[in-house]
This record gives C-alpha cells, structure tokens and sequence, in this order.
C-alpha cells in the first residue's frame, strides 16, 4: 500500500481523536456497560485469562511475599529520595547528552513537545506506548497544532485507527473483538482485505507501520523504570515498536510521570520481574530497551536528538502527604483491574480517565481533582483484591477510603486542601448525620425514636433512595432490640 | 520560578518520616540463590534452551570450528537472500571466510540506507554479550560495529552465543559484567521474536521486529550432543 494512502486513513483516525470523557458521569456509562453483555464477556474472558497467566507464574506463596516486599521497600526508598534521585537523573542524563525537561502539567507538558516537534518541522511523530502521553491528551494537541501523532503498539493503533481511546493500561483494544478488528482494518486500512486471521491482521499493522517508522522525524516514548545512577531510560515491551520509535527516527522525546526514577541499575530487575509476571503473567517481555543517550559520533543508527520530559501532574500532590504517597509505588502492572469485579464488569472506558479500575481511581483525584472524580474511589466494593495483587503493595483499599472521606470533608487540620476538597459534601447528608448523632447521644430521645420507629412501621417508605434499587425495603422489627431483649429476660 | 523548581520545592517540603534504609538486593538475591539448587553450566544451557524455545526462539547448538557453516546452511535453508553483519567483530573474518551469498556489512549510518535496511535486507547476524539462563534472554551490547537496529528490522535475526557467557539471573549478568559501570548507548535484553497479543489476547509472532530469532549457542565439541 503506498503512503498517501496511509497518511489520509491516518490524519482521518486523528480527527476522530476523543477527549476523554467526563468522569463524573461515571455511574450513567457503568449502567450501559453492565448491561451490555458482549462487552462483559469480552472482558471476563481477558481478565480470567491473564488472572490464570499470573497466578502460574507465582507458584510459592511465601517467595511471592517476600519479592513484593523488596519490591515495595525498593520504591519506598525511591520515593523517599524522590527530589535528590530527579537531580541526580537529570545530571547523568544531561551528561549523556540527553535534554531533560520538567513540566507541571499538561498544558506545560505538550507546548514542550510540540516546540520540539515545531523545530523539526515535523510531520509525524511515531508513538510507543506512553500513558502518560494520554493523560496529557498529546495526540489531540499534535492534531491541533497541525502535526500527525500515530500510535504503533498494535492496541494502541487499532483504537486510535477507529477513533478511540485504550480501555486497559497494558492490552489497549481488550474491549474488541477478532471480528471487530477485522471489519475495521478492512474498512480503514486502504488496500487491506476482509481477513480474520490474526497473524494476517498483525501483518496488516506491521507492514502500515513499518513504513511510518521510516518517515516519521520524532519517536515517542514512555518509560517503565529511569535509573538514577547511570542516567539510563529503561521501556519494557513484546512488539518491537518501542524500540522502533526510540532508535529510527532522528529524535527521541521520552516522557515520564516525576515518580519512576530508582536510585540504581541493581533496582531494576527485582520490579522489572514483578512487572512482567504481574501484568501478562510473563516471566520476561521480548525486549527490555535500555537507553542512556543519542546516538554517539561514529555510531550509525539512533535518534541524534533526545529529550526526556518529566510530568508532575498532580503527583507532587499524592506526595505531599504520607500516605497518598504509596500511590506513587505503582508500576503500572495493571494487575488491580485485572483482579477488580468492578472493573471486570464494565470495562475500561466507563471510567473516562486514562487509568481505569483501582489504579485510576487512587491517582486520577490527584490529575484531575476531587470535584471530577470523587465518585471513583466509590467504585469498590473493598473486598481487597487489588491490594492483594498490588506487586508493590499499595494499600489500595485504605487509599479508597481516605479519597472517599477526602471528598466528604474539610481537609484535616494541619494538612493542605487537596484539589477539589469536600467537592462531594452534601447538606442532607451532613443533616442526616447530625440527626443520627443526636439520636444516639440522647438516651432519651434514642427510646423516643426506637418506640415511635417500631409502633408506626408501617409507614416506613417503600422507595429508599439507592438502598431499594436492587433490594427489598428495610423495615423496622415490630419491637426495638431493648424491648425484646427485656421480653427474654422476663420468660 | 521555573517547572523544574516547582516541582522540587513541593517535593522537598512534602513532610518525611523516617527515611527507609536502602534496599538489600545483593542480599536478597544471595539469600534466593543460596535456596536453589546449585546452578553449573550443564543446567544453565539446559534452562535457557527450554525457556528459548518457549518464547518461540530456535537454538542451533555449534563449535568454534563449525559455526560459521551452520550459519550458512542455516541462511541456505531459509532462503536468506542478504545477511547483513557488523564489521571489525571478533567473528567477522570467519563469517566472511565462510561463503555466504548476499553477505551485507552495515558500514554507512542508518540514514544514508533506510529504505534498504527496511526492505531488502532478509537478516542479520550479530554477536551477544551474554545469555541469561533463567528467562530464555540474549544481552545485546550494540555499538558503531553492530549497531541497534541489527537486532530489530531484519525478519530474521541470527545471534551468537558463547556457553561461557550465559548467567542464572539478569542480576547476576548485571553485577559479574558490571554494567552500571558504563552503559552502551543503548542496551538490550531480547527473549525471542517479537511478538504481540493485542487482538483477542491471540499470540502473534513479528510483530513489529523479527519474526525468527535463531540462537547460535557456541560449545564445546563434547556438548554438541
């Protein structure tokens, strides 16, 4: 297929780009999820099979335990040293000849790109898989600037192809189907024939984009783990793409959220096992891609430019205070919404933040505020799998919890409102639970209430809000417990 | 204020309670070892040839004298059209002296040939600086002689092993060759072909990158069987 071709299918998948939609309308998107039976069994069938995938790749209970406890002390310490650890990163990489650049947020983060992009007059600019590039909405502010951001992990460029966004962190299309895929490509990819066969389909992808690596001025990448001591940036991947877009064109912009730094080389491969096992329930990816600068004088390939944008985007946040800060542990595995009876049933997308399930529900507060998205850390039932699976051991369900109260009340004396703070604080609800204290620490109004409540039953209302959506209504005993209780005593 | 000052003035004010101590990991992965069976390079072979060949990887066991040969018969099998190789190796004269056809030395930058690279180059050969028994991986040192995208663009990519070189662990890789010491440009760890499960959690293989990875694993003459 020649690349004219290309290049309009292309620009016609980007002006399809959607924003991420607004979390708050969560509850409205999980209904539709939940009721949409074959995107629940796509789900439940890739969720079963990757939690089988890493359950056999942890046989011993007890060597599991005592890897993720290295696991978590190693971030911990990371964290610990979090500012001096940026420095020292910046400095190595500096000395290797890579420009590293700090950004805020998003807006901060994408006018660094798109100046980089700018200067080399760039066309297009091949991506490898970056979250972070989609938590800052990158490819819609390429677009807006007149330049071509193109995905080239499969997943990724098959939902960017049919104008969407991943609806999981590490399998991007999980949400589509063999079938889907294959009408899509047939319809969008020009010269691609009506195939069903997986390997066909993965060649379609291969040859489109092979020839994209070849023309694009800028790769873009994300980056799995930044070693301090050495100023080396280390991706983790299967296809080949990341490479691709790291060594073929002639600049390379990575780009990282503030927390993925580790003081040392040795820190890598404990969390580099976990994240592989954790995430695909593979021992090891095909590639670990480790990059500590351009290309030198006298090599013959890789980019001559490269860049490293670090992100804050709200982490500063998550670690300005002691506990929100195992937040930041996270590896990425993706193993909490693999494990989550709620993410299992509605899916990536109903979330509408770039990190869905457990994960996005504990760090998008601190990207987007509570206002935005205080009913996310809602979306549990806290029955702990997620922690249990965390290789990191984040304190998930805990963290869930803070959020929730976070977003009831006032910020704690002593501690900084978050943004958003109190966005769910409702007047009937602050009422209700004045008149609930005042019942209970008034005896005598306690007995007034437990009386009138049994004697007049009958008129309990039969719709109780959310409670009687999916249950019967709850009605008070025809006694109080003290009046039964006295009842006994007397027999 | 710029960005950068920001951002580690937020970091630097956030409170710290006791500050972890560092991580053990030499400790850690002593203490792991010393629980295993004892690893000899009999075992380390036997493990990296099976979890090879469970990432879909060939290995071709050959000898000092031989492999050069294998290698050709091995192109003449697969109808390698162009091999392409790196230049002033230790292995070069006798990959040269070995009658290959299609023989291609990557002796220009990348730039001045792309489109070659791409599309007429059938495979590689390139050397390792080691193996890692316990997941099946390649640890490909490149440099201006065998440059990155050997191990990438080519379909077919051919790799030499030296027995002497495989380690249990990437830990025990990392530390005995001391990597943190000084870094390439850009180093590799590769376990297999490329591949992808994106479309309905299916395998595929080259996805991206090879879709062959043939492992010349050098031992001795008495290993061979």
């Amino acid at each position: 297929m020649n690349a004219q071709n290309n290049s309009q299918i292309n620009a016609q998948a980007n002006t399809q780009a959607l924003r991420f939609v607004p979390a708050s309308e969560f509850k409205e998107r999980a209904a539709v999820a939940v009721a949409d039976a074959h995107l629940r069994k796509s789900f439940r069938g890739a969720m079963d099979f990757l939690i089988a995938k890493r359950a056999a790749q942890f046989p011993d209970p007890v060597a599991l335990e005592s890897q993720r406890g290295l696991a978590e002390h190693i971030r911990k310490y990371s964290l610990a040293r979090l500012p001096d650890l940026l420095e020292q990163l910046e400095r190595n990489l500096t000395a290797n000849g890579v420009q590293v650049h700090w950004a805020e947020n998003p807006e901060q983060a994408n006018a660094i790109i798109i100046n980089i992009a700018r200067r080399h007059s760039t066309k297009l600019m091949v991506k490898g898989k970056s979250m972070v590039s989609e938590e800052i909405e990158l490819n819609h502010a390429m677009a807006d600037a007149g330049m071509e951001a193109l995905e080239s992990d499969m997943g990724e460029y098959i939902v960017q192809l049919d104008g969407e966004k991943p609806s999981h962190i590490i399998m991007p299309a999980i949400h589509k189907t063999k079938l889907e895929i294959a009408r899509l490509f047939a319809a969008k990819v020009p010269g691609a024939g009506y195939t069903e066969s997986v390997d066909e389909l993965i060649g379609i992808g291969r040859a489109v984009l092979r020839e994209k690596f070849m023309t694009a001025e800028i790769g873009l990448s994300g980056v799995n783990f930044a070693v301090a001591e050495t100023g080396t940036l280390c991706l983790v991947e299967n296809e080949g793409n990341g490479r691709m877009c790291t060594t073929v064109p002639g600049v390379h912009i990575a780009i990282t959220g503030i927390e993925k730094v580790v003081e040392k080389l040795e820190h890598v491969p404990p969390l580099f096992a976990l994240l592989t096992r954790s995430a695909t329930g593979q021992a090891i990816t095909t590639y670990l891609n480790m990059i500590s600068g351009p290309r030198k004088p006298g090599e013959k390939d890789g980019p001559r430019e490269m860049h490293l944008v670090l992100v804050d985007n709200g982490r500063t946040q998550a670690y300005s205070d002691e506990q929100l800060r195992s937040t930041l542990q996270c590896i990425r595995c993706g193993a909490c919404m693999n494990h989550c009876p709620v993410y299992t049933r509605i899916g990536g997308h109903a979330y509408g933040t770039t990190y869905p399930g457990p994960i996005g529900e504990i760090i998008s507060p601190h990207m987007l505020g509570l206002a935005a998205t205080h009913v996310l850390p809602t979306a549990s039932s806290l029955c702990g799998a997620c922690g249990e699976v965390c290789p990191v051991k984040i304190p998930i369900p805990d963290l869930l919890i803070r959020l929730r109260g976070e977003a009831q009340h006032d910020a704690r004396p002593g501690h900084a409102p978050m943004l958003g703070q109190g966005a769910a604080k409702s007047a009937l609800v602050d009422a209700i639970w004045s008149g609930w204290a005042a019942l209970y620490t008034r005896p005598a109004l306690y007995r007034a209430f437990g009386w009138l409540a049994t004697r007049f039953r009958a008129l309990t209302p039969p719709m109780q809000s959310g409670w009687t959506v999916s249950r019967t209504p709850l009605k008070p005993a025809k006694r109080t417990l003290h009046e039964q209780m006295a009842a006994r005593e007397r027999r | 204020m710029s960005a950068r000052d920001n951002i580690l003035q937020r970091l630097r004010a956030a409170p710290q309670g006791t500050a972890p101590l560092a991580p053990d990991v030499r400790g850690f992965h002593a203490a792991v070892s010393a629980a295993r069976p004892a690893s000899n390079r009999a075992t380390r072979m036997e493990v990296f040839c099976d979890k090879m060949a469970f990432w879909h990887a060939e290995v071709v066991k050959v000898t000092r004298d031989n492999w050069s040969q294998k290698l050709r018969e091995l192109c003449a099998a697969k109808g390698v059209r162009s091999l392409l190789y790196g230049e002033q190796t230790e292995y070069t004269a006798a990959l040269l002296a070995a009658g290959i056809g299609g023989l291609k030395p990557y002796d220009r930058p990348v730039d001045d040939w792309k489109q070659e690279l791409f599309e007429n180059t059938d495979a590689s050969f390139t050397s390792t600086r080691g193996g890692i028994a316990e997941t099946g991986t390649l640890i490909i040192w490149p440099d201006a002689n065998e440059p990155r995208l050997m191990s990438l663009v080519p379909p077919i990519h051919f790799a030499l092993l030296d027995a002497d070189k495989l380690y249990e662990t990437l830990f025990d890789a990392m530390i005995e060759q001391g990597w943190s010491g000084g870094l390439p440009t850009n180093a590799l760890l590769v376990s297999g072909p490329s591949k992808t499960a994106d479309i309905q959690v299916t395998l595929a293989y080259g996805a991206h990158g090879p879709k062959e990875l043939i492992v010349l694993l050098l031992v001795n003459e008495e290993e061979l069987a």
